[in-house]
């Protein structure tokens, strides 16, 4: 296999790309482990979510022409309360229910929001607005970058610290983290499990609609299925990094995004297959290391 | 019940000599002989139309599909949603094994074949097998890492693997083919071979379930810290459910990809698995009757509603044609289903003889209720 | 001679120290109780014994079945390999297999001691069948002892909470124990089959030759049952001995025997 040695400055750029990448991965990875850490459930509906976010920008900016920042208020607004709406109607009724149900439950919502967007938005593979405050290119030394690169990271890490505040200092955080260590427990202390699982999906979807808003501007072609390898890639960040962690989701976030980059840079063979090194990532994680880097291991009631 | 009866039945003997089971095993082979009888007139054109028949092969194609992912996700409990990877497996394996050396020349018009496979056919019956013994190697593959772990990881991991086979498939061109995909596929699997096969299948996981590892396997599913305490070891039980399953996925895929003739990698999408996933589901997870009802439903439902892809004249009113309608339709059928009816068609019960009669009878008894209801103040003015 | 030995078994979850310490003996044939307030570690101790945890220190002993003068190092084992080396159990929390029947429960249990392979048995060997018959013999002979072999046919979990937490102990005996660790066996059980429970528990332990560890929280049947007990409070043990000399150590009354007559 052919190794290629970059330059320095090809190597910062990657480094850079690494990093945006990784950080809009943290956005969507933050989504699934806060729901699997309260209702143990992956979402596969996430990144449909997230897939609906670009599609709503998309019609805001290029189609009823709005200004990006109204476009984005919109945007955000539109996908938490999808978010809200999901868990409402595909995961409430199943609260009682066995928990494979609500695995199938996330799927069938997966799959009813990939087909409505064909049906709704077309199949057909659709252009992503450009927004040149984001895309102009500025100089860091010898290094060009589009803005995007140096705001993408610096979003995530405001919107993380700010969710860290929310969830260690105010009264919903500390429901939401009594709720996903013992579920029934925080319920008997008469906490509002329902109030803490929409806040969860509220807070999920709005970093989704933010990474995806961003995402669209970094990879302009939409689809339908443009959600599910992000999607499903996110999932493992948060895997790698412990699942139901959110400073490990960012931590396995920006591990892999940086993986992914700095792979194909030096083995530019293998960029056919640079899905591929997030399910490699899962399966080396799984054997080294099944909790994830910051996870605990979590007594199972016998 | 007399004590050599319930000895009988404790001990798993159906009381060989009982009227009820003579009459179920004849009713049994008079079902068979007519079902033989059907498929001779059907392969000789007698009774449907090629059209038909290839519904109906579809259906045995999609049972085997389900079963296996049955198998995994309703008895053992796992969740796996790689059957399109698996059956992605042995479609390839399986056709590249069948297609003869002068069509591959014509296939591979773009990116000649590799020499190694240019020149192999080999009879069906032995691609087949070997095709799925390649999706079985590759279920034992994923499944070391991942069945060690809590069964919620083993969806991510095989619908990732899943998605990677169809890179690979695209990417691997010298052997195939790439994205044009293969064609030519020796229609081999006729309405014998993919009832016949379907049947074996069936009659495997019927005993399967039946046996002492049948038991394990739902022991596991329903109470696995409760199973593994009772030196029931997890790994091994998941992993034989998996391979298995992995196996009649690859099957599957061969029989689809001689069937339908010409495959591409996009053809095994995950959303593919998600299709499975519903017949699974409206079936009954846990129901091996179930699933190949469930398949017949869905496969004949996806011809018959191809008019919602292609649009409507209503007369008055002129419906354009949407793409992706149809799976529209069948998204919102799995959420109607998950959210309202959990067990589906038939839960986690089978057919069977008795079970048949019991509901005759019921509804005989039904429309016996309702004669009498209406008939009574009639019958009293009669008289 | 002992079965069963722990040395300094310690549980810790993140910060808590569930167990600390834990030196338990349980000689051949004898009865043992492990008495406490709720929280104590008790069940900590069985999950521990029987693999469900890994001690974060100390080390597990159990004696070979075929040879009772070598201990085998269990610490860390698979649950499933711990109970084929003769440790069985019941749950604190009936956990019985729902969706099968009381005999499939009991049939269930005896699958590790199944010598015929997969396929073996899916295609019928006649070896096969050979043992599945006497696996079922077998299974309807415990349902006979434990008084629910005409219920054999029926829902495992439709049966009431006294004969559930019964089938749990025939379906411990099919996997052929030497040890049986018994979680609250009298928990949600009537008066009268409370009473009737030390007798069943002695005779089981005769009949098959078992060594019994349990947890109970009710103290007559600890008093009547045990040859000895130890007494376990926020992990640590703090006394052990024969009934007698639990009944008379004052730290035991202070910690638990005194608050627990309010019950």
């Amino acid at each position: 296999m052919m190794i290629l040695i970059p330059t320095w400055d090809t190597f910062l750029q990657a480094v850079a790309n690494g990093l945006t990448l990784g950080s809009l991965y943290a956005l969507v990875a933050i989504g699934y482990t806060m729901v699997y850490g309260i209702l143990r459930l992956i979402n596969f509906a996430h990144g449909d979510i997230f897939m609906m976010s670009m599609y709503f920008a998309f019609y805001m900016i290029s189609i009823f022409y709005l200004p990006w920042y109204v476009a984005f208020l919109i945007v955000i607004v539109a996908t938490g309360l999808l978010g809200i709406l999901i868990e409402r109607a595909a995961y409430k009724p199943l609260r009682e229910a066995p928990r494979i149900s609500l695995l199938i439950s996330s799927i069938g919502v997966s799959f009813l929001l990939e087909n409505f967007a064909v049906v709704a938005f077309s199949g057909i593979q659709r252009q992503y607005p450009s927004i040149p405050f984001f895309q102009n290119v500025i100089s860091l030394g010898s290094v060009r970058v589009q803005r995007l690169s140096i705001f993408v990271p610096i979003i995530m890490a405001v919107l993380v610290v700010g969710l860290l505040f929310l969830v260690n200092y105010t009264k919903t955080g500390m429901a939401m983290r009594a709720a996903s260590r013992d579920f029934e427990t925080a319920k008997v202390m008469g906490i509002n499990i329902n109030r803490v699982i929409s806040m969860t999906f509220l807070i999920g979807s709005v970093l989704a609609a933010v990474g995806a808003m961003m995402w669209g501007m970094k990879y302009p072609q939409i689809q339908p299925y443009v959600g599910v390898m992000p999607g499903l890639k996110c999932f493992i960040a948060a895997v790698i990094g412990g699942i139901g962690n959110i400073k490990g989701a960012v931590i396995g976030a920006l591990i892999l995004g940086m993986l992914e980059i700095l792979i194909t840079l030096f083995f530019p063979g293998l960029s056919g297959y640079k899905d591929a090194i997030a399910f490699i990532a899962l399966i080396v994680i799984l054997l080294v290391r099944p909790t994830g880097l910051l996870g605990e291991k979590q007594a199972e009631k016998v | 019940m007399n004590q050599l009866e319930n000895r009988n039945a404790y001990m798993g003997l159906a009381g060989r000599m009982s009227k009820k089971r003579r009459r179920n095993v004849t009713l049994t082979i008079v079902f068979l002989m007519l079902l033989g009888a059907f498929i001779y007139c059907a392969s000789k054109g007698f009774v449907l139309g090629t059209y038909e028949i290839r519904i109906l092969r579809l259906c045995g194609v999609y049972s085997i599909a389900a079963l296996s992912m049955n198998l995994v996700n309703g008895f053992t409990g796992q969740f796996s949603l790689g059957q399109a990877g698996f059956m992605a497996m042995g479609a390839y394996v399986t056709s590249l094994l069948i297609i003869p050396a002068a069509q591959k020349a014509a296939i591979y018009y773009v990116h000649p074949i590799v020499p190694w496979l240019k020149d192999v056919q080999i009879p069906f019956l032995f691609a087949l097998l070997i095709g799925g013994l390649v999706s079985a190697l590759c279920a034992f593959l994923i499944g070391f890492p991942v069945l060690r772990l809590r069964g919620d990881y083993l969806a991510i991991a095989t619908l990732g693997f899943s998605e990677i086979i169809r890179i690979i498939l695209t990417n691997a061109i010298p052997v195939t083919n790439g994205s044009l995909g293969l064609k030519n596929i020796p229609n081999t699997a006729n309405l014998w071979w993919t009832t016949i096969v379907t049947a074996v299948v069936i009659i495997f996981l019927l005993r399967m379930m039946k046996t002492s590892y049948g038991r394990a396997f739902k022991a596991i599913r329903d109470d696995d810290i409760a199973a593994e305490a009772m030196g029931i070891s997890l790994f091994k039980h998941k992993m034989i459910a998996f391979v298995i399953g992995g196996f009649l996925a690859g099957i599957s895929g061969g029989l689809l990809g001689s069937v339908v003739g010409a495959i591409t990698p996009n053809y095994f999408r995950f959303t593919l698995a998600y299709e499975i996933l519903l017949i699974v589901v409206l079936g009954g997870m846990g129901s091996i009757t179930g699933s190949v009802i469930g398949a017949c439903i869905v496969t004949i439902a996806k011809e018959k509603l191809r008019f919602l892809d292609a649009g409507m004249n209503l007369g008055f009113v002129k419906i354009p044609p949407i793409d992706g309608m149809r799976m529209l339709v069948f998204s919102l059928l799995l959420m109607i289903i998950i959210l309202f009816y959990r067990r589906g068609l038939f839960g986690s019960r089978e057919f069977s003889w008795n079970g048949l009669f019991r509901i005759i009878r019921r509804i005989g008894a039904w429309f016996g209720r309702l004669f009498r209801r209406r008939g009574h103040p009639e019958g009293g003015a009669d008289a | 001679m002992s079965v069963l030995k722990t040395e300094n078994a310690t549980m810790r979850f993140g910060g808590v120290v569930a167990v600390e310490n834990l030196n338990l003996q349980l000689e051949k044939g004898e009865i043992v109780a492990i008495i406490g307030p709720n929280g104590a570690g008790k069940t900590t101790a069985f999950n521990m014994i029987t693999g469900v945890y890994t001690p974060t220190e100390g080390k597990i002993f159990v004696a070979a079945k075929e040879d009772e003068e070598t201990l085998i190092d269990i610490t860390g084992r698979r649950p499933d390999r711990i109970t084929s080396l003769g440790i069985a159990r019941t749950f604190q929390n009936i956990r019985l297999f729902g969706q099968m029947t009381v005999l499939e429960n009991v049939l269930l249990a005896s699958h590790l001691r199944l010598k015929s392979k997969f396929f073996g048995a899916v295609i019928g060997w006649p070896h096969y069948h050979k043992e599945e018959k006497q696996m079922r013999i077998h299974a309807m002979e415990l349902l006979e002892r434990v008084g629910l072999a005409e219920f054999w046919d029926e829902q495992a979990t439709s049966l009431p909470y006294g004969k559930q937490r019964r089938l749990e102990i025939a379906r411990a005996l099919a996997t052929e124990p030497s040890i049986l660790l018994l979680d609250e066996p009298a928990a949600g059980m009537n008066p009268k089959e409370t009473l009737e429970l030390t007798e069943f528990v002695r005779n089981i332990r005769d009949e098959f030759q078992l060594s019994i560890l349990l947890i109970e929280h009710h103290m007559q049947i600890v008093m009547d049952i045990s040859d000895r007990i130890y007494v376990l409070d926020f992990g640590k043990t703090i006394a052990s001995g024969t009934p007698a000399e639990i009944q008379a150590n004052e730290r035991v009354i202070d910690a638990y025997l005194g608050v627990a007559d309010d019950d």
